[in-house]
């Protein structure tokens, strides 16, 4: 992208080892290390964007987030600024490095922000799509990437925000398994062991406040629906799932939220597969209904 | 040379007393503290095409201290950028012109409210030029109580690490924030050797001296970013609302304002 829209400015807060370096090399007028300094870093990249660049700005998850949210809020979305922020370490991809590298809270922060898209590719094929996406569209954006848990044989293309996103199963269901970003492993396998391969599986890539009401369209199709996420329920992706059917006149879907208990995790030591499954996480028997 | 930035700075501080007595909103002494900075940077050294705030070789200006947006407003009005009607529309339902800085607002480039996010945005906006070879120039005026704000010092080491020469940044340093004076509140000061020890060029001036802010807000010389430490008196040209912290907060009664307007027209 970046050798074709020269406007692309890439800003890491000191972050990205053995990632960022060959970016860097070959577009070194258009790579910035802010340093440890992620409200600087917000600022400068609003200010960069207000004057035409398309600038990504990439730490690890809650240094990207919480620590600049004020910027974010207000300089970049309230902006309607061409920002996207990119968090990496979704979920428990840092598990055994402790709470302040969970980033299990971060969709509740970030679907408040009227303007942002969020997306949440479940590995690098779905990653490449919400690329392609970003690289067409202009404004605030946050693009979280974590440790896959199922490999798409390919991107689906993504027709648009708030989309589902068939995978597999049946699709003529009235059961729906949601996934969004690297929890997909455990949508899956919860279909297989709960249902047979009978429920119809989705991924959204690509969501956020704009296109809650886009869901009713989806939900109307199902009377039960399972959403899947590596992040707390309270504030994520079911619930926001679960605010939409909000809005249904009539016959809303049950909504079963598979997220994950962070009373559970705090202070817990291990990979995110352990922390996963201490934390509620999983795709065994459903321990939800 | 001054008189015409004299007259200005006049017209704006009159302008401010009024919109903030009709809005019944607070921040007049802040505006007033920053009355004659704003005032030579829009009539004397910021090049602006009026007929056209937006053209893009324009210097930028970004008013970090927000809440002494009446002075900016001001500004814009009597440079020809914003109407009457505007101005009167003040902090009033349904008007683009909130009582902090709003980029609603035609000619202002960047809102803000909450302290510590200016400069930031101003080093965005200066790296730009710099990147491209613009000859425009961004101006940031902070407050010195805002200089409490960690992001601050975050953006001063890398304007300074990345010589942005071409951002000017001006502390209106009245020595006065929301409880009790700075000095009493968190103790800045020397001011003048931290900002040199963040690899910043440092021009300390009477805040309040239309020739001395001239000279310093038109000096870009060397490799470094330059700060304008201006010395000034929070209310400054309305005798009851100097230096003090009630006139952060108070909005004037009408006869407060009419005396203020009377003080004000006596200015030379």
């Amino acid at each position: 992208m970046a050798s074709f829209d020269r406007s692309i400015m890439l800003l890491v807060g000191d972050l990205g080892f053995s990632v960022v370096e060959r970016f860097q090399q070959r577009f070194p007028m258009q790579f910035l290390n802010v340093g440890v300094a992620e409200q600087n870093m917000m600022g400068v990249a609003a200010g960069l964007a207000s004057e035409g660049h398309k600038v990504f700005a990439y730490s690890i998850g809650n240094f990207s987030t919480f620590r600049p949210a004020e910027q974010i809020r207000n300089d970049i979305d309230y902006h309607e600024l061409d920002v996207t922020v990119v968090s990496v370490g979704g979920g428990f991809s840092y598990g055994s490095l402790g709470y302040s590298h969970h980033l299990i809270q971060d969709f509740g922060l970030m679907r408040l922000f009227p303007n942002m898209t969020i997306y949440s590719p479940a590995d690098g094929a779905e990653t490449v799509q919400c690329m392609k996406v970003l690289a067409r569209t202009k404004g605030p954006s946050y693009l979280r990437i974590g440790k896959p848990t199922y490999s798409l044989t390919r991107g689906e293309a993504i027709q648009g925000e708030g989309n589902w996103v068939f995978l597999t199963g049946n699709q003529g269901s009235k059961v729906a398994i949601v996934s969004t970003g690297t929890a997909l492993g455990h949508a899956v396998s919860f279909q297989a062991n709960n249902f047979g391969g009978e429920a119809a599986v989705f991924t959204v890539p690509i969501w956020g406040m704009s296109s809650k009401i886009k869901q009713l369209k989806f939900l109307s199709n199902f009377s039960e629906v399972h959403t899947f996420e590596d992040h707390i329920s309270d504030g994520g992706f079911g619930s926001w799932m679960l605010e939409a059917t909000s809005k249904m006149k009539q016959n809303p879907p049950r909504i079963y939220i598979h997220a994950i208990d962070a009373a559970r995790t705090v202070g817990v030591v291990g990979d995110a597969s352990y922390l996963e499954k201490i934390g509620g996480l999983h795709g065994d028997k459903n321990e939800t209904k | 040379m001054t008189k015409s930035s004299e007259a200005f700075a006049k017209s704006v501080r009159a302008i401010a007393i009024e919109m903030v007595y009709e809005s019944k909103s607070s921040h007049i002494g802040s505006a007033l503290s920053i009355a004659d900075i704003i005032s030579v940077l829009y009539d004397r050294v910021m090049r602006i095409d009026t007929s056209n705030p937006k053209s893009s070789d324009r210097d930028r200006f970004i008013l970090s201290k927000g809440h002494a947006c009446s002075a900016v407003y001001g500004a814009l009005f009597v440079a020809g950028i914003l109407s009457k009607g505007e101005i009167d529309s003040f902090g009033q339902s349904g008007s683009p012109l909130m009582t902090h800085i709003s980029h609603k607002v035609k000619g202002v480039e960047f809102s803000t409210g909450s302290l510590g996010h200016g400069l930031s945005f101003g080093v965005g906006k200066a790296l730009s030029a710099k990147l491209k070879g613009l000859p425009w120039r961004t101006f940031v005026v902070l407050g010195d109580g805002e200089l409490d704000e960690g992001s601050i010092w975050e953006a001063l080491m890398l304007a300074s690490h990345h010589e942005l020469a071409n951002l000017k940044i001006i502390v209106d340093a009245n020595n006065l924030q929301s409880l009790t004076t700075v000095d009493k509140t968190l103790a800045l000061e020397p001011l003048v050797d931290k900002f040199k020890s963040f690899g910043c060029r440092v021009l300390e001036i009477d805040g309040h001296d239309h020739l001395a802010l001239e000279t310093a807000l038109e000096d870009f010389k060397g490799q470094s970013p330059t700060i304008v430490l201006a010395r000034t008196t929070k209310g400054k040209g309305v005798s009851f609302m100097e230096n003090s912290v009630e006139w952060h907060y108070k909005s004037p009664s009408l006869e407060e304002k009419n005396q203020a307007l009377e003080e004000i027209r006596g200015l030379v």
